[in-house]
């Protein structure tokens, strides 16, 4: 990629950190690469200081690897333990405040579409269930009701991590947490559901024990947002700070729940952006 | 739309001829807005907010902005606007009493990420109890957001403060959000005189390669543009680069002296500035003094007047200077929390020449009769204090 954010200006090659070097010499940009390809460049995280065996991290990790063009993608994000690990991701990313991450992504966006008319931006919002089902719900519905252009991720661990495991719409019922002392009292929010009501043209649910699923998904959202309407992808990354597992309980953690059947892999693609999604088929076939 | 011709700001603000006009303060918005060259603006509906932003709508169908659209509430307005704003785009909003504080969260937002925002607040009460009438009060929350603010007496100073609002606020050695107030419905909703530059000129486009922060927009370096969080991190460095941050953010104000000055022809104005009886106000109570001044001087009495043009920053030194040899100073608002009196107190020596008041709050206007009886009855204490009663 010789786009100039990727070069580094003659006379400063020394001065910058080594990982960046090795960011402009290996880093993904341009080069079309997916999960497969995890090992074999320069990824977009550097190290981040999430727990071990943090579910967050797997997602994001994934998540960023299956971006169809990191090169022309921005990243919206929001407080909580995400936050903390995309100071050092190798996008432009946004950090502002809890909650408002889906009307900031709406304003980028526009402005974007508005000063690169012939170019593809991908605006990407990557943040927690607190942020996304509690706090901020008002105004992730109503991006997905303006059919924004924008893809919406939601990382689902159940709570709220960053501030000490506190209770979430997205918890379970039942479960003891803090500020739900005897458990919570209402059941876990069906935002896929909601999603599609509020007209996304793409929802999936998945989670990092599935990276093609959950590759697979992020792209089919990141494309179909780009033409079709707002995309919707809810990732189960559980906590095991929080949740009190050891971290490398984490993936079978999310096996079991599938076993089960508390939580289910879901996909549902509207008729418009299965058309696309076709044409991009076709394409590819010529 | 009529073809529009980039303009030098210099001209388009201070060389081409104007012609007069007379509109609401609403209208003198859209017509600031219309000349700004804005790419983008958001809305979100209250009184007496609403007429400027159909109006600068009314822009978005005629062509002279980009984008447009009535969003969910204020939070998610400033939001949008910040995010449009970190992509690069010229943005304006506005908003009113109640949304600025459903919105407040936001305002240190823009001013930490050193957006060039405008935006104008047609101030009104806050409840309870509920209150649609004028009064700003909202604006001595906003004291310490980090953004500029300018206040207007009327539809000529709204207009040219939200166009010259732009210009200050893109200043590479600024790069600060501007809010430009007025007290609601007093200069929103009445019609005045507003000498108005040629509608076929329109300001340079914003160039966010100007910006001291790289834009968002995965074309500005560098791609990744920190190495650690600033976050929850207790520490030697990320405490200084935090604080040196926020101290740049104050510098930045510091340097907006300069082109301020420039662009409004001082922080304050001055009128009478040899009388030993100083009034000290900004927006519409300006306009009230003035009037308390000609009953004052019907009466054979020499009194001063003092506006505020710029509130952050606050004129503290030519403050000083100005009431240097007052023996009285008298500050009268719209609001029942008196900012701007203690503002003026903690810039002055020997406060005590310093009375905040009268204070109107509730909606009503203020009667100039009430300055008047303010300063009488101070004189009058002044006096018996001389005396030793
Ligand atoms: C307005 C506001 N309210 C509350 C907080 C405190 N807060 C910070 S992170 C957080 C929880 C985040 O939960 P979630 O979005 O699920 O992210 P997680 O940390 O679980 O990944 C809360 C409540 C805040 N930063 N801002
Ligand atoms: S507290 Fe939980 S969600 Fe947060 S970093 Fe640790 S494991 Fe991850
Ligand atoms: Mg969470």
């Amino acid at each position: 990629m010789n786009k100039p954010i990727f070069q580094i200006s003659p006379g400063f090659e020394e001065i910058m950190p080594p990982e960046y070097r090795d960011l402009v010499a290996n880093g993904p940009y341009g080069k079309g690469f997916g999960v497969g390809d995890l090992g074999a460049y320069k990824e977009l995280v550097e190290e981040h200081p999430l727990c071990a065996g943090c579910g967050l991290a797997l997602s994001i990790r994934l998540a960023l690897a299956s971006l169809p063009n990191p090169e022309d993608t921005v990243v919206v994000g929001s407080t909580g333990c995400s936050s903390l690990v995309f100071p050092q991701v190798a996008l432009h990313n946004i950090h502002s405040l809890f909650g408002n991450q889906n009307a900031v992504a709406s304003g980028l966006k526009r402005a974007l579409k508005l000063r690169f008319p012939d170019k593809e931006k991908d605006v990407v919002v990557i943040a927690g269930d607190g942020a996304t089902a509690d706090i901020g719900l008002d105004m992730v519905m109503q991006s997905w009701f303006r059919r924004e252009r924008i893809t919406t991720i939601m990382l689902d661990n159940e709570a709220y991590a960053n501030t000490g495991g506190q209770e979430s719409g997205m918890s379970r019922q039942g479960t003891v947490l803090n500020m739900a002392p005897t458990g919570k009292k209402f059941p876990k929010a069906s935002i896929p559901e909601v999603a599609q009501a509020a007209g996304c043209a793409y929802v999936a649910a998945t989670s990092p024990a599935h990276p093609k699923k959950l590759e697979k998904a992020v792209r089919r959202a990141v494309l179909i947002a780009r033409e079709v309407g707002p995309t919707y992808i809810q990732l189960l990354s559980p906590c095991p700070t929080n949740y009190k597992f050891k971290p490398h309980e984490t993936i079978p953690l999310i096996k079991q729940r599938e076993k089960e059947g508390t939580f289910q892999n879901q996909e549902y693609i509207s008729e418009e952006a299965q058309r696309f999604l076709d044409s991009l088929e076709e394409a590819r076939k010529k | 739309m009529s073809r529009q011709q980039i303009a030098d700001p210099q001209h388009l603000l201070f060389e081409a001829p104007r012609h007069q006009s007379f509109i609401t303060g609403s209208e003198a918005v859209a017509e600031a807005v219309k000349r700004a060259n804005v790419d983008m603006a958001i809305a979100y509906p209250i009184t007496p907010q609403s007429e400027s932003m159909h109006l600068v709508g009314e822009l978005y169908e005629q062509g002279y902005i980009k984008d447009f659209y009535r969003a969910e509430n204020e939070f998610a307005v400033m939001a949008a606007i910040h995010g449009a704003s970190l992509g690069g785009g010229r943005v304006f909003t506005a908003t009113s009493g109640p949304g600025t504080l459903r919105a407040m969260e936001m305002f240190p937002v823009w001013a930490g990420a050193r957006q060039p925002i405008v935006c104008a607040f047609m101030c009104r009460g806050v409840s309870l109890p509920p209150s649609i009438q004028p009064e700003n009060i909202e604006m001595g929350m906003l004291l310490d957001t980090g953004m500029l603010m300018l206040h207007a007496e009327d539809g000529q100073d709204f207009h040219d403060m939200i166009l010259k609002g732009f210009v200050v606020a893109e200043q590479p050695d600024v790069h600060l959000p501007v809010g430009v107030f007025v007290d609601g419905f007093f200069a929103t909703h009445t019609k005045d005189r507003v000498m108005l530059p040629p509608a076929d000129l329109k300001l340079p486009p914003y160039d966010p390669r100007s910006a001291p922060v790289p834009t968002f927009d995965m074309e500005t370096p560098p791609m990744r543009v920190t190495r650690d969080p600033l976050l929850n991190k207790s520490n030697f460095i990320s405490g200084s680069a935090n604080a040196s941050w926020h101290q740049e953010i104050l510098a930045a104000a510091e340097r907006s002296r300069r082109h301020l000055r420039k662009c409004l022809g001082g922080l304050l104005e001055v009128q009478n500035p040899g009388a030993k009886i100083m009034i000290v106000a900004s927006g519409t109570a300006v306009s009230q003094s003035r009037e308390a001044l000609r009953l004052l001087r019907a009466e054979g009495m020499e009194v001063g007047l003092i506006k505020i043009k710029s509130i952050r920053p606050f004129p503290e030194a030519e403050l000083a200077e100005a009431t240097d040899h007052a023996d009285l100073i008298v500050v009268p608002e719209f609001n029942a929390g008196g900012w701007l009196g203690r503002e003026v107190k903690a810039a002055l020596d020997n406060n005590r020449r310093v009375i905040s008041a009268p204070r109107i709050f509730g909606g009503m206007s203020m009667p100039p009769g009430l300055i008047v009886e303010t300063i009488k009855g101070a004189m009058g204490t002044k006096k018996r204090t001389a005396a030793g009663v």
